[in-house]
């Protein structure tokens, strides 16, 4: 199979090896999980639970909030003691609505029911997915079922199955299609029906040769056609964008969605749960982690979703002088605030860190525009530029150099001989975008109901004044006979000038009104005034 | 002679015909500097300025009858962008800067007067007479209108607190060190 290259990467030290000696271990039941119900990208999901309430395994205890969403589960069988504020696993180190359970032990399950997805409207499958919390779990927890349906005008030509696992220290992907090939293939198997996509292509980069055998050995197996193809090793191939060119020589645009271009790319843990949803009924409610770095035992491990990282860490032993751990990879994570806060869907990899391993990067120094930031940029950005205007603040600037497609791989940073955290000025620069854009909305929105407001009193001014016009001008009428029959074939004129004296006369009313009201607030009355506003 | 005279006028009375009609057809409504101006404002027509709304302020900047550091939701930034966009001198802020505000009804309290929900100018503010009100918080703009109206000053004003949707990551720290 002809293979094509994406331009830029890196290449670090891998670091895989410690991780990889031991296979995936069980982690015991915590004594307390903290889930959190937001645990993939778009709505938070709403809780089903109150303290007190026993679940069971399995049982739903957040609901996906409109289309975008997924539903959290509990990992196993409890009592809810709150559901309340908790610490995140996000880099702010704030809080997030979350689920404690005090786990009873029993590890007791709700009902499981196989489905015959075969026998299904993909709509319902996509719904049982979307119920069962099935995310992308490569690390962006983007709910998967959204990413099920293909663009009505472009049929799906290939499926990617992301196994390329760039990153360096992280192998729970690697681990996972060593040891569960058959479910994953399966799973890409829903996908492929799902999607009715042509071509099914497993890309795993070379550096793991016994993954590439064990899924080709499951593909032969289950008697698909997948292919199952060995990538060159270069960071970040596992990005959905550059696995997808190197795959298929598709290049998909800034401004399109892979779909558009007749692709779609899961991550292989993806389609491991999608089919032990479809196939045993089971939502997703762990998922393998890597613990590795400054740890005595690392390896990777079966994780309760909501298992506090204290509990979790320890299984690893990790080192005296541990300063601080890591979520993701050390090219795209972040360092977590605290011990206290829950392994979640998007946890695929935790680093205990060290001085001896990370040492504190040396002091940032100019830009020497260079260049070499540009050269390894994975997605042919100028970072030397946006760097420039992000560090000016000039927002505009960065959007024009494309700052929005910029994936924050970490080449850039990785190479640039300044020590520049080039990566930390982009997200800086994103999030102030953002931020202005949701406050721009705000002030247009609140613009437009003010200006709807002021027509809504103008017009309630005028229907009133119409009003009192009508009614005292009919008031008028009833007195106008006493004066003669004259009055009958009476000019129109004659009523025009007796309601033109009604209006004014009204006026004068509500003049004199208003001022007895204002006197009346300036006497301290402000429950008189209440009371006459009741009135008018 | 005579018809480069008749050439030259011919040309200015077809150019001049199209500038006429363009300068009809195309004819710019209203003052697209206060437009400009406002879309600035943070439209929480709070009146702190002096003016009653964000657009009488625009008008009045745009007139040049008011200074532009009058705007205190606005910040230092929206000084900062009206100078931009002005050319005039950024001045200090002439207020205290204030975090973003949500009011809030102590719905125990509130009696139903109705008098804060005359008083909110974004329609921010659902209640009846006689009924409890209350404040939807993606509406409010902050502009602390409606505590003074109340007449059982059940209204109060929170500071909007980080949360994970709002955190913005922070600009990138340049530690400093002594070399020598």
């Amino acid at each position: 199979m002809q293979l094509f290259k994406f331009k830029g990467g890196v290449k670090p030290d891998s670091n895989k090896t410690p991780s990889l000696q031991t296979p995936i271990g069980m982690a015991p039941l915590p004594a307390l999980l903290v889930v959190p119900l937001h645990q993939s990208i778009g709505g938070m999901p709403n809780p089903l639970v109150k303290a007190g309430d026993r679940v069971f395994k399995g049982q739903r205890i957040g609901n996906a909030d409109k289309w975008i969403s997924a539903a959290v589960h509990a990992p196993t069988s409890g009592t809810v003691l709150a559901v309340e504020e908790r610490l995140a696993a996000h880099p702010s180190g704030l809080t997030t609505l979350s689920v404690l359970i005090a786990v009873d032990g029993d590890d007791e399950w709700i009902e499981r029911t196989a489905v015959d997805y075969q026998a299904l409207a993909p709509e319902a499958v996509r719904e049982i997915l979307r119920d069962a919390g099935v995310v992308g779990l490569g690390g962006a927890v983007f709910p998967s079922h959204a990413k099920l349906t293909a663009a009505q005008s472009v049929p799906i030509e290939d499926l990617v199955i992301n196994g390329a696992e760039c990153e360096p220290f992280m192998t729970c992907d690697d681990l996972l299609m060593r040891e569960r090939a058959e479910d994953i293939v399966r799973g890409a198997g829903i996908f492929r029906d799902l999607l009715a996509a042509k071509r099914v292509l497993i890309g795993i980069e070379d550096n793991k040769p016994q993954a590439v055998a064990a899924m080709q050995e499951a593909v032969e197996a289950c008697g698909e056609n997948f292919s199952v193809v060995a990538v060159p090793t270069r960071y970040p191939a596992g990005g959905a964008k550059q696995l997808i060119r190197v795959l298929t020589g598709k290049e998909v645009p800034a401004s399109k969605r892979s779909p558009e271009m007749g692709v779609q790319c899961f991550n292989v843990a993806t389609a491991y749960t999608a089919w032990r949803t479809i196939a045993h009924g089971e939502p997703v409610l762990s998922r393998i982690v890597t613990l590795t770095g400054n740890v005595a035992e690392p390896g990777n491990w079966e994780v309760l979703l909501g298992t506090p990282l204290k509990d979790f860490v320890a299984l690893g032993k990790p080192g005296a002088d541990t300063s601080g751990y890591l979520m993701g990879g050390p090219m795209m994570g972040f360092e977590l605030p605290s011990l206290d806060v829950p392994v979640v869907k998007a946890s695929n990899c935790i680093i205990a860190g060290s001085l001896a391993l990370f040492p504190p990067l040396p002091p940032e120094m100019p830009c020497i525009r260079c260049g070499a930031c540009a050269e390894v940029c994975p997605h042919e950005l100028q970072p030397f530029e946006m760097y420039w205007f992000a560090r000016a603040r000039n927002f505009g600037k960065t959007q024009e150099y494309k700052i929005f497609d910029c994936i924050e791989c970490g080449c850039c940073s990785y190479v640039c001989p300044s020590r520049i955290p080039l990566v930390q000025y982009f997200r800086f620069a994103k999030s102030e975008i953002w931020s202005r854009e949701r406050e721009k909305n705000i002030s247009e929105a609140a613009k437009a109901r003010y200006e709807l407001r002021n027509e809504r009193d103008a017009r309630e001014q005028a229907e009133k004044a119409e009003r009192v016009a009508r009614a005292a001008a009919a008031k008028a009428a009833e007195k106008k006979p006493l004066p003669g029959a004259a009055a009958a074939d009476a000019p129109a004129a004659d009523a025009e000038a007796a309601k033109k004296a009604l209006i004014a006369a009204a006026i004068e009313r509500a003049r004199v009104q208003r001022e007895q009201s204002e006197t009346a607030l300036d006497a301290g009355g402000a429950e008189t005034q209440r009371t006459q506003r009741d009135e008018t | 002679m005579f018809s480069a005279i008749l050439i030259m006028a011919l040309g200015a009375v077809v150019l001049g015909a199209a500038l006429g009609y363009a300068s009809i057809k195309f004819k710019v409504e209203g003052n697209p500097l206060v437009e400009k101006i406002e879309a600035i404002l943070p439209q929480t027509q709070c009146g702190q300025c002096g003016y009653p709304g964000c657009k009488p302020y625009a008008e009045a900047i745009a007139a040049g009858d008011a200074e532009i550091n009058l705007c205190p939701p606005g910040g230092m930034e929206g000084v900062r962008k009206l100078a931009d966009l002005l050319g005039r001198e950024v001045k200090p802020l002439d207020a205290e800067e204030k975090p973003k505000q949500l009011a809030i009804i102590d719905e125990a309290t509130c009696i139903g007067c109705t008098l804060c929900i005359q008083a909110c100018p974004v329609d921010a503010i659902i209640g009846a007479a006689k009924q409890m009100h209350t404040i939807v918080a993606a509406l409010c703009t902050g502009c602390e209108l409606c505590v003074k109206p109340c007449p059982v000053e059940c209204i109060r004003m929170e500071v909007i607190r980080e949360n994970i949707d709002n955190w913005k990551w922070k600009y990138p720290v340049v530690e400093l060190k002594r070399v020598a």
